[in-house]
């Protein structure tokens, strides 16, 4: 069984999801910075795929992109460094990446390399549910990976029961209209987003990202959901370290106190 | 039939690859532009500001020294002439009519050169619109004189300071503030790149270029088809409004050229159908300047409206279909032709537009074939460029 369903089956609320860029702040950082969000105690590691256009994401994301580019990341790196994996780690790793790196690469490819190295589960900001449906799900399904698709306060309640209809692990609600990092704090409104999806009663988990970046979020987003990603926050935590392991454990612990 | 399918795709290319955040955007430009743009309403709006405002028709005109000195029948389609100096203010008149329809209270625009920078801040000012514009670092360097044009008129000129600071990145720039404001924002996209409908609505708005040359050539000389068209391609949008009513009429030959840079192999070009291959870039999947790990390569040409990785993937597809010839034209080449252009008809191009000139030593053709140059852009904001180059 996936470990993302497993996962949910197990704990259905502040479930944990930290992203990281691969290949950040060092390009052999990748796998202890793996290691210490779990032993901190989160419960998903979301591994992002550095690319040049990086179109959802704020300037937090966009310069761990360029340094790790800059580092020499690549998915043939990133497949390379993830190779012994599942000896460490053993709570879900998903890979976050936009589409035109992992085309590059062929998309049959990518899955069953995924799925060799243990990963459970994609999340691709660019891939439309309709090109997935079409191209790609077959594929995903075959290769056992699932598939989380986002959602916004945009999203109609039509397609929002599409998206869950078609989405395997779990649906990413983005908190507001916006990129990554870009608001913090969570408002009245979006409060009002967060009860009106709860309320669907959707089969999928829902985890909060965007905004996400302390205890006091991360607990008000729990509160509607099954809990929440963190990526600005936790990029700009590592960006500086001087001791890893160190500050990634008292922030996540900081997080989920 | 080179015509997009219901899914937004010429062919293999095209699509609506977008994060769902910008998904109801899109959708709800899909769903109202076409029939927006088919009421009496919109088209009499259109037609009026196109004739009254921009100026047009924009003439085509014989170049007698040029056709002898080329031995064929050269015709310059004068979008030079337009009201802000190129063909941009077209697809810009017709967005800006469409966001009104929408009940849109901002627009939002990226810009290479500045082209279609002036010409959404131009119709901003005319309708009375907050304007905010989005252009790479290093094109507000070498661009000055249409940063100040923007400002001049009211807008905001925005600094993209991310990768390569030119157009890629101001048109990311640009998606990341759409999806910040999806509400009350409309983006006006300057070429026939982005996600459905994005490169079809913009060439529909450009295709009065190709509607006007053909009856243009009809009362001059007797026929609605020349033999060539030649236009230059960045994104593609003056080209596709070029091609736009040749698509389907097999005898006209569509020459499209790219800018080589400093050379195909120098590393530094801009050449995408010889350089590209296939990849998804700003929501569409088209042919694409990328390294083998899917990164988007940074391009280079003399002419910051050409600066770009990709092609829209109409373009792609008459390229995969062999419907279009494509040159690469290099900067020198380029600039010499813009010279001759000057001292040949007294007309100083746009650098982009120089490209297509240059394509007259790169094809072959028939002794007095008819041949029509879509003279995209003036050069007034080049001068720069052209008194750095010094080649006079």
């Amino acid at each position: 069984m996936n470990r993302i369903h497993t996962l949910f089956q197990n704990k259905k609320e502040r479930v944990l999801s930290i992203y990281f860029t691969a290949g950040f702040p060092e390009l052999e950082d990748t796998l202890p910075v793996m290691q210490a969000i779990q032993n901190a105690g989160a419960d998903i590691i979301e591994i992002g795929v550095p690319y040049s256009d990086p179109i959802a994401d704020g300037p937090t994301i966009q310069d761990s992109n360029m340094i790790a580019l800059e580092n020499g990341m690549s998915l043939k790196k990133l497949f390379e460094q993830l190779n012994t994996m599942r000896e460490s780690i053993s709570i879900p790793v998903v890979i976050m990446g936009y589409l035109n790196p992992i085309i590059q690469y062929g998309m049959e490819a990518f899955c069953k390399k995924c799925q060799e190295l243990g990963i459970d589960g994609l999340i691709l900001p660019d891939l439309p549910v309709q090109q997935y449906l079409e191209e790609y799900q077959e594929l995903f399904e075959k290769y056992g990976l699932a598939n989380t698709f986002l959602i916004s306060p945009q999203t109609s309640e039509k397609r929002i029961l599409e998206i869950d209809q078609n989405s395997d692990g779990f649906i990413y609600m983005v908190s507001s209209h916006s990129i990554t990092g870009a608001k913090s704090g969570i408002s009245e409104e979006q409060i009002v987003y967060f009860k009106r999806v709860k309320d669907m009663n959707l089969k999928n988990p829902r985890l909060i990202g965007f905004g996400i970046s302390d205890s006091e979020t991360f607990t008000k987003a729990s509160t509607y959901s099954n809990g929440a990603i963190i990526g600005s926050a936790f990029i700009k935590v590592i960006k500086d370290s001087k001791n890893l392991a160190e500050d990634i454990k008292n922030y996540i612990q900081s997080v989920i106190q | 039939m080179i015509k997009v399918d219901e899914k937004g795709f010429y062919g293999k290319f095209g699509g609506a690859y977008i994060p769902e955040m910008l998904h109801p955007n899109i959708e709800e430009l899909r769903e109202n532009y076409e029939q927006i743009v088919a009421t009496d309403e919109f088209q009499k709006e259109f037609k009026s500001l196109l004739k009254d405002y921009v100026g047009r028709p924009t003439p085509l005109y014989f170049a007698e020294r040029m056709s002898q000195k080329y031995g064929a029948k050269i015709y310059f389609k004068r979008e030079d002439l337009c009201h802000t100096g190129a063909h941009k203010v077209n697809n810009t008149v017709g967005q800006i009519i469409l966001a009104k329809k929408l009940g849109k209270k901002r627009i939002i625009a990226e810009t290479g050169a500045g082209q279609h920078g002036v010409a959404t801040a131009t119709v901003c000012a005319l309708m009375g619109m907050d304007c905010t514009i989005y252009m790479g670092a290093l094109d507000i360097q070498r661009q000055r004189p249409n940063v100040e044009r923007m400002k001049i008129l009211g807008a905001k000129v925005v600094p993209a300071t991310s990768g390569s600071q030119t157009l890629k990145d101001a048109t990311n720039e640009a998606m990341r503030q759409w999806i910040n404001n999806p509400v009350d924002t409309h983006y006006i996209i300057g070429s026939v790149v982005g996600p459905h409908p994005y490169p079809e609505m913009v060439a529909r708005f450009q295709s009065v270029i190709s509607e006007e040359i053909k009856w243009q050539l009809k009362e001059k000389e007797g026929t609605e088809n020349p033999d060539l068209v030649i236009a230059c391609v960045g994104g593609g949008s003056n080209a596709a409004g070029t091609f736009y009513h040749y698509y389907n009429v097999p005898q006209v030959r569509l020459i499209a050229a790219e800018a080589a840079g400093l050379g195909i192999s120098s590393g530094k070009s801009a050449a995408t159908t010889v350089l590209g291959t296939p990849g998804v870039l700003h929501g569409s999947k088209t042919l694409l300047m990328q390294t083998e790990d899917g990164q988007v390569v940074e391009p280079h040409s003399i002419s910051a409206g050409l600066d770009y990785p990709g092609i829209g993937p109409v373009h792609a597809h008459l390229f995969d279909i062999g419907r279009a010839e494509f040159v690469a034209v290099e900067d020198e080449d380029a600039m010499k032709a813009g010279i001759e252009l000057s001292r040949m008809e007294g007309i100083i191009p746009a650098i982009e537009t120089a490209h297509a000139i240059h394509a007259l030593n790169m094809i072959e053709y028939r002794k007095d074939d008819i041949i029509v140059i879509n003279l995209s852009g003036r050069g007034d904001k080049d001068l720069d460029t052209y008194i750095k180059w010094g080649g006079y």
